[in-house]
């Protein structure tokens, strides 16, 4: 009996750590804003509509939420975010059959993988939800717009012209600190900075080497010191990766190095190295902006303004008029850049 | 025979008793539960779990448990995606991943059965393990090209019907392990080997051999749920059914199998497999995250080895007080 009693306690402690593993994965959120419109039945009833992220609990996301959720009291809409907390496609299907169920008017979903959800969004499309993309697209046949938040150009040719200012008109020697060698978006935007670079007005640049710091903060960190010791006459580093770049501050910073740095970054991430003086200016889109987009487009598709098709116009409040594009998306802008004057008014 | 009908029919009238409450709840909290497409949807989402419990029903009425069974599911899942994404064709690939599970169960019986070890034990290192070759296998990527004949049974319907492709496999293979559990001497020795080992090896029952057959159906069972769950989700990925087997061994012990052996009904898992499945489904259209549920479903899981116990402990006392009756049964049929 004691070995049963044993076996029972193994099984019932085996499962807890299973449920706090399984927990760790499953976990939802779910907050209301907007205003709680009263039903009124009228063809201008405010949308409802649920965001779905990769994750939740993602600082990213989070702006983004909080973005939407601005775009929802402004319309006098329904927002709520729901979501799994790791990045998991198959994860994120159910939540997209439960938001059909509940009738939601829209669903902007922000996909872990482009083909995966494309059957549960097509059946939330066949019911008659409206499906949106933000951040990270599907195969088009499975949302009625994308919310691009910048294109791999815009992308690119900010950060050659940051690093341009910074070091000056004398120019000089300069390098990329790239994520994984294999990375798609990094590798299409160091595509595209070749081609800028090639600009008379950046003639004085001579890319010299592209390192590869795998999104590890520390590869990151001992590759940033490899180029320095390789490369004395450096004078700038590009990181389009926000892990990259953060750990370059901190190598450089270390060594109170003069090498001018900038690539994409978060403003939490970067303050410290703007305050200190080590980067002068980063960019990266507003994810705040990308959901208050999101949530615009989706409730103008909603409410039946614009039916998805490239050419049509709506008015995203105080973001402006957006045009949809051939490829039906909406691309947010230029990315924002960040320098000491600005950071603090940001908050991811 | 007697007392095995009686006993059945206490806890699974419960059990009926606690679905139609969750119903009930379901309906009540969200308008869109009692829904034609809402259940259907439901039931999709439930049975790679079930399947997974038929294979487990099994091994924990022999007394033993198998908690790799989620690991399984998702190695077959990578080993599919993997052989697909290089040009296999899908039947060669599935048949594959069901090898792997099958050589998964093995691996874990004959360390049970052969070397003696606990199997709470072996299969807890296996739930490790086999995730652990789910990367090796697929790195940590998603392979999501499959023909479309696969992913159409994985997310259709039976045509004219609201039933799932996916219901259809679990349904027969419920009846199949429904006959070989209650109808066949396969099942009379499970449940001997459940009650009491010693006494079924010196009655001539050969439990090794029956208990590493055991383990290599939960794990063929294992690895066809993840084949339909990679079908269903068109997604095949390492980290597939992740956790799953909280689900799962709930399943098992709210349907009233006992955690010790010996006793349990496949119907009972059923009806606990659905318990759980309206459970999840009606907290989830409530917007009760995910997390939340976990505590409802662990919660669950605990009571219910509680209450069989406690209703068996009662069974087992009124039987002393009357002599003449049978106390001997359990399952035997």
């Amino acid at each position: 009996m004691t070995k049963r009693i044993w076996l029972l306690a193994g099984v019932i402690l085996v499962l807890a750590l299973g449920l706090v593993a399984c927990g760790d994965d499953d976990d939802e959120s779910a907050n209301t804003g907007g205003d709680q419109a009263a039903e009124d039945g009228g063809s201008s009833e405010p949308p409802n509509i649920a965001f779905l992220p990769k994750a939740i609990n993602n600082p990213y996301f989070d702006v983004a939420a909080a973005g939407a959720e601005q775009a929802a009291n402004d319309l006098g809409g329904e927002f709520k975010q729901v979501g799994p907390s790791e990045a998991s496609a198959p994860e994120q299907v159910p939540f997209i059959n439960t938001l059909t169920q509940q009738g939601v008017d829209a669903i902007a979903v922000s996909a872990n993988d482009p083909n995966a959800l494309v059957p549960a969004l097509k059946r939330a499309m066949d019911s008659g939800v409206t499906v949106v993309t933000y951040d990270s697209d599907v195969a088009p046949e499975g949302r009625q717009l994308f919310i691009n938040q910048a294109t791999a150009d815009a992308i690119a040719q900010v950060q050659v012209k940051l690093i341009s200012e910074q070091i000056g008109s004398a120019g000089g020697e300069i390098a990329i600190l790239s994520a994984a060698s294999t990375a798609t978006n990094q590798n299409a935007w160091i595509a595209t900075m070749k081609e800028e670079l090639k600009k008379p007005e950046y003639s004085k640049l001579k890319l010299v080497k592209i390192a590869y710091g795998d999104d590890d903060d520390q590869k990151s960190f001992q590759e940033t010191n490899g180029l320095l010791q390789a490369y004395p006459n450096l004078k700038g580093i590009i990181s389009p990766t926000t892990v990259g770049i953060a750990a370059a501050a901190r190598a450089l910073a270390s060594k109170n190095s003069d090498v001018k740095l900038t690539g994409l970054g978060t403003p939490n991430q970067m303050r410290e190295f703007v305050k200190n003086g080590t980067v002068e200016s980063f960019a990266l889109w507003d994810p705040g902006q990308l959901g208050e987009l999101a949530y615009y487009a989706a409730a103008a598709l909603v409410a039946g303004d614009i039916k998805g098709d490239p050419g049509e116009t709506f008015t995203a409040g105080d973001l402006g008029e957006y045009t949809i594009e051939d490829d039906r998306s909406v691309v947010l802008g230029p990315p924002t850049e960040f320098t000491k004057e600005n950071i603090d008014d940001f908050d991811f | 025979m007697k007392l095995r009908w009686s006993a059945l029919l206490q806890w699974e009238t419960l059990l009926v008793f606690l679905l139609v409450a969750t119903f009930l709840m379901g309906s009540s909290i969200a308008e869109s539960f009692l829904t034609g497409t809402n259940l259907s949807l439901a039931t999709a989402d439930l049975m790679e779990k079930g399947i997974m419990a038929l294979g487990l029903t099994l091994v924990i009425i022999a007394g033993e448990i198998d908690l790799s069974v989620a690991s399984v599911a998702g190695l077959s899942s990578a080993i599919l995606g993997w052989l697909v994404d290089r040009g296999a064709p899908l039947g060669a690939a599935i048949a594959a991943a069901l090898l792997a599970g099958a050589l998964c169960g093995l691996f874990n019986g004959l360390l049970v059965a052969r070397v003696g070890l606990p199997s709470l034990v072996v299969t807890l290192g296996t739930l490790a393990l086999f995730r652990g070759l789910a990367f090796v296998v697929l790195g940590d990527r998603a392979v999501s090209e499959f023909p479309l004949g696969f992913t159409e049974f994985g997310f259709n319907n039976v045509p004219g019907t609201l039933i799932p492709w996916p219901a259809v496999v679990f349904t027969v293979l419920a009846v199949l392990a429904f006959l070989v559990l209650h109808r066949s001497w396969i099942g009379r020795q499970i449940y001997a080997i459940g009650n009491n080992a010693e006494a079924a090896r010196f009655s001539g029952v050969d439990v090794d051999r029956i208990k590493i057959g055991l383990f290599v159906t939960s794990g063929m069972l294992a690895a066809l749920a993840g084949v339909v769950f990679t079908a269903r989700f068109a997604s095949a990925r390492p980290d597939n059914l992740l956790g799953f087997e909280l689900d799962v061994v709930t399943a098992v012990l709210l349907g009233g199998v006992s955690i010790f052996g010996g006793r349990g009904t496949l119907i009972g898992v059923v009806l606990g497999l659905f318990l759980i499945g309206a459970l999840r489904n009606s907290l989830g259209l409530a917007d009760v995250g995910a997390e939340e549920q976990s505590i409802v479903i662990g919660t669950l899981l605990i009571v219910s080895v509680m209450g069989t116990n406690a209703l068996r402990g009662m069974q087992e006392r009124a039987a002393r007080r009357r002599p003449a009756a049978p106390i001997e049964g359990g399952g035997r049929s």
